[in-house]
């Protein structure tokens, strides 16, 4: 029976709640990049640490997933390991830091290097999900904007950059079109990542808890960033190996090794890192 | 009350909903795969997947519109026990359950509006057969193409025509399950 009063929720959310986000979430990947509104729960969390994300996680994950989650790349700051901890404990799940041994992984500012595959999901937490806000702060506004593909002023935005600045700037939520129709902020991943959004293997889904929006992007989606002919876009990274495992294909954090200021470059993936370490890899600043 | 009405739910709601949502989930976001969906045992004419489709999203807040056959005592009992679903008529039901000849015309159900395209009608089609052969599909969720046999082309053509307004179906029989969101593009088979 459905009625029944269960003291122990699978994934902390009630059915209900789920039911809720679960229709949300079909909604959203027949409509791909389309943010569909969501009525968020509070969460045993502060939303700056992704309640939109761990809702979404709880809607889509079974006893049987093994569950990821990075931060930034890495699957060991607070922040990580408290999601992760939630979900062991009201779930039952395994978890893992190995890309390729999790079926959902959930993120906050990074897709890993490691290509995801058919059997994956891959879970945004999104701070703030409406790309044109910056733009105009008036909901209404901006679903105007999106239901007439009104989408001009953004352009105008970015071409500001390049007056300004000789290129675009923006290099984290840098906008992206979906199957030629709805601009999206794909959260604040750095823009060296956005080439991966379009045509992944794996399923993505977004959510936004203070701002209760839902969003996706089936697989194999066309997902294009936005530029100009004249300045084509430009996924870059700083322009060096990965100092511990010698990488060059991989998107790099810069971290202060000494007191005397030394610097070195580091990948952001740390499970990416760690593997090519592990197989032999050595950069130049390796032990 | 008749005891078949408290029965064929889910007997851990939870765990047996997160299995058939996933099902449902990949549907969708694969169009032209097929899903095996178990865990709900309705009466007729109510199929194994549909049922369990309706047990996972289905509650009092989604108004549920049963076509043809499936308009009787036994179905209307079972998913009002079950999920509290109020049943409506095609113009503002948020599912619809039928066979295809009995859900037509699909000019009566909502398919969203510009600014809230995500306010249409999703309907389940129960199919005698599903198989991955028939109308090609193209679009998101799609690495090149699919094939899956669909009950006529024209009709989700023109549905598809209207994206980003639009229906979504979910197609069952037995305890199997295929999709097709508003976004995919149904071509004649071998036209692509
Ligand atoms: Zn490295």
């Amino acid at each position: 029976m459905t009625m029944q009063n269960d003291a122990y929720n699978f994934a902390y959310l009630d059915e209900q709640t789920k039911r809720m986000i679960r229709r949300a979430i079909l909604k959203g990947l027949a409509i791909p990049g389309y943010q569909v509104p969501f009525a968020s729960r509070e969460m045993p969390m502060p939303y700056g640490w992704g309640t939109g994300g761990v809702q979404v996680s709880a809607a889509v994950l079974t006893p049987e997933d093994t569950f990821k989650v990075i931060d930034q790349g890495a699957d060991d700051t607070t922040n990580a390991v408290s999601i992760r901890t939630f979900f062991e404990r009201t779930a039952g799940v395994a978890t893992t830091t190995t890309t390729r041994n999790a079926t959902v992984i959930q993120t906050r500012h990074r897709i890993p290097e490691e290509p995801l595959t058919e059997g994956q999901i891959l879970v945004y937490q999104v701070p703030i999900p409406e790309p044109l806000r910056f733009l105009e702060p008036r909901e209404s506004e901006t679903r105007k904007m999106h239901s007439l593909e009104e989408y001009g002023l953004m352009h105008v935005k970015l071409y500001e950059d390049i007056a300004r600045h000789g290129h675009i700037a923006t290099s984290y939520a840098y906008p992206v079109k979906v199957e030629g129709r709805y601009v999206m902020d794909p959260s604040p991943i750095p823009k060296f990542d956005n080439p991966k959004l379009g045509n992944m293997a794996a399923i993505q889904l977004f959510g936004a808890g203070r701002e209760q929006r839902i969003y996706a992007l089936p697989p194999y989606t066309q997902v294009v960033s936005l530029d100009f002919e004249d300045h084509p876009f430009v996924a870059s990274k700083a322009d060096h190996p990965c100092g511990m495992c010698g990488a060059e294909d991989s998107y790099l954090d810069e971290v202060i090794i000494d007191d005397a200021g030394g610097r070195m470059f580091v990948c952001s993936d740390t499970d990416y890192c760690e593997g090519r370490q592990t197989a032999g890899h050595k950069g130049k600043d390796a032990a | 009350m008749q005891a078949d009405t408290l029965s064929g739910g889910f007997s851990d709601p939870a765990r047996q909903s997160a299995h058939a949502f996933r099902s449902v989930r990949e549907a969708l976001g694969r169009p032209g795969t097929i899903q095996d969906i178990s865990g709900a045992r309705p009466p007729a004419p109510l199929s194994s997947a549909a049922g369990a489709a309706l047990l996972t999203l289905c509650d009092t807040e989604t108004p549920v519109y049963l076509a043809g056959n499936h308009d009787c005592d036994a179905v209307r009992a079972w998913l009002a026990f079950h999920t509290g679903a109020p049943p409506t008529g095609p113009t503002d039901c948020m599912f619809a359950i039928g066979t295809w000849a009995a859900l037509g015309p699909l000019s009566a159900y909502p398919i969203g509006t510009s600014e809230y395209p995500d306010r249409a009608a999703t309907l389940i089609v129960e199919c005698p057969s599903l198989t991955t052969a028939g109308a090609t599909l193209t679009g998101p969720g799609i690495q090149t193409s699919a094939a899956l046999s669909l009950p006529e082309l024209t009709a989700f053509q023109s549905n598809h025509a209207l994206f980003p307004l639009g229906l979504d179906f979910i197609f069952t029989s037995g305890t199997r399950l295929a999709a097709l969101p508003r976004s995919t593009v149904v071509t004649q088979e071998g036209a692509f």
